[in-house]
């Protein structure tokens, strides 16, 4: 248990400093069934596997078109997320951008985003946050960044493991969180019935499906109504982003995890007065105090271990 | 609006610049305003006389929108941009709550009366 406990308090203090952060993206790694990240430029690349294993990378919340403080050019930060995970992408397959893409879903801002990206020269899947769908119900992001998923959601299989993108971002409920809905949640227990539950789940979407914070709408109105259809699964792992901070938790063998902006960083949960951009945020360490975020797991425990270390003063 | 007409006459008649400027300056602020700054709503609650129009106004860097929270959708805004307004005139008494769905934990309030 010391062990345990000596992770637990790093990670608090690892937790603190990595709030300083934004902009870059999150490498994963499946190996054995159980997902490992990496912040992108961190010394923890190293820990990136020989052949065999899934490894995918994780970027969010490139907020294309948001041009305040702290960060009056999202495209530049976005550019530099996308250069760092072709320098480090070694045999990562997928690249995964967890919603909010764009910041008024205006084709324009569609266009440079997807232009970007594909600068990293890799197999890109999405899906949509709640700037990406302010237009005609999210048709034209729908058609540009899930085709052949008309609501933004659906699943593929790579290399053994089970992706599923969801929507969380529409047709919220005043005084709601996110929101699937039911005819979501029917396509995903579908999805999963029939499926070994020896197979790894990698679950994407925008806006966490844990409630990381009530009064700011971090959250999913019915995420514990999904949660529920993944519990028999040995290994899951949900990726979101919405928060521009890394958060994780455990809970039985899901872990779950959101991802930091390329665009800008938003307030520890409670710490400000709203879940605005940090205005006053220093502009010129938007790009220094990047951080490396190693998640492993503790042998013989379903815990993971996630360690985020600061690369810069 | 009949109390600031009203005054208005009454300023001129009496032939006093200074009634008058006071009266016009409360005219113009006269058509009930809605800010919204800090993922809120200001003011939340809003009392309104029938046949008001009601402005909001974003003033936050974040875009939001003013959605109706009843099933029928009375009023539904655009995704209002940083300085964008939308307007909507309240002609039937009743209670408006109202939201933005992109951000439902923000809420207001609209009483005709």
């Amino acid at each position: 248990m010391t062990q345990t406990d000596d992770i637990a308090t790093e990670n608090r203090r690892g937790f603190l400093k990595c709030m300083l952060w934004a902009g870059t993206g999150v490498v994963w790694t499946v190996a054995g069934g159980v997902p490992r990240s990496a912040l992108i430029g961190g010394g923890a690349m190293a820990a990136t596997p020989a052949g065999g294993d899934l490894t995918f990378v994780q970027i969010s919340d490139s907020h294309i078109g948001f041009a305040k403080a702290p960060n009056t050019d999202t495209a530049a930060t976005l550019k530099e997320a996308v250069d760092r995970v072709a320098e480090i992408k070694g045999n990562a397959s997928l690249l995964i951008h967890t919603g909010d893409v764009s910041q008024l879903s205006r084709a324009a801002q569609f266009d440079t985003a997807e232009q970007i990206v594909k600068g990293a020269g890799m197999d890109t899947h999405y899906v949509p946050g709640e700037h990406d769908v302010l237009e005609d119900d999210g048709k034209s992001f729908f058609e540009r960044f899930t085709k052949g998923a008309a609501r933004g959601y659906y699943s593929f299989d790579q290399q053994g493991v089970h992706f599923i993108g969801l929507n969380n971002v529409q047709d919220l409920k005043s005084g709601g969180l996110g929101n699937l809905g039911q005819d979501q949640l029917e396509w995903l227990e579908k999805d999963l019935s029939g499926r070994s539950a020896s197979q790894p789940i990698v679950v994407m979407a925008h806006i966490p499906l844990w409630t990381v914070y009530q009064d700011w709408g971090w959250g999913t109105d019915d995420g514990a109504k999904a949660l529920s259809y993944l519990k028999r699964f040995g290994s899951v792992t949900v990726l979101n982003g919405h928060i521009h901070q890394v958060m994780q938790k455990v809970e039985g063998n899901v872990a779950f995890h959101t991802a930091r902006s390329t665009a800008f960083p938003q307030a520890a949960p409670g710490s400000a007065s709203g879940p605005g951009p940090i205005k006053d945020f220093p502009p010129d360490r938007l790009r220094t105090v990047l951080g490396v975020t190693k998640v492993s797991q503790i042998r013989g425990s379903a815990q993971l271990a996630i360690v985020d270390t600061p690369l810069g003063a | 609006m009949m109390r600031l007409r009203t005054m208005i006459v009454l300023a001129a008649v009496l032939g006093s610049p200074l009634l008058a400027g006071a009266a016009m300056s409360a005219a113009m602020d006269d058509p009930p305003g809605v800010n919204i700054d800090n993922f809120s709503f200001a003011p939340e609650a809003l009392v309104i006389a029938p046949g008001t129009r009601v402005t909001w106004t974003n003033r936050d860097d974040i875009p939001h929108t003013v959605t109706d929270a009843a099933g029928k959708m009375a009023f539904r805004s655009a995704a209002l941009d940083t300085g964008d307004a939308f307007s909507h005139v309240f002609d039937t008494p009743g209670t408006y709550h109202y939201f933005c769905s992109l951000h439902p934990k923000m809420q207001g309030t609209v009483v005709v009366r």
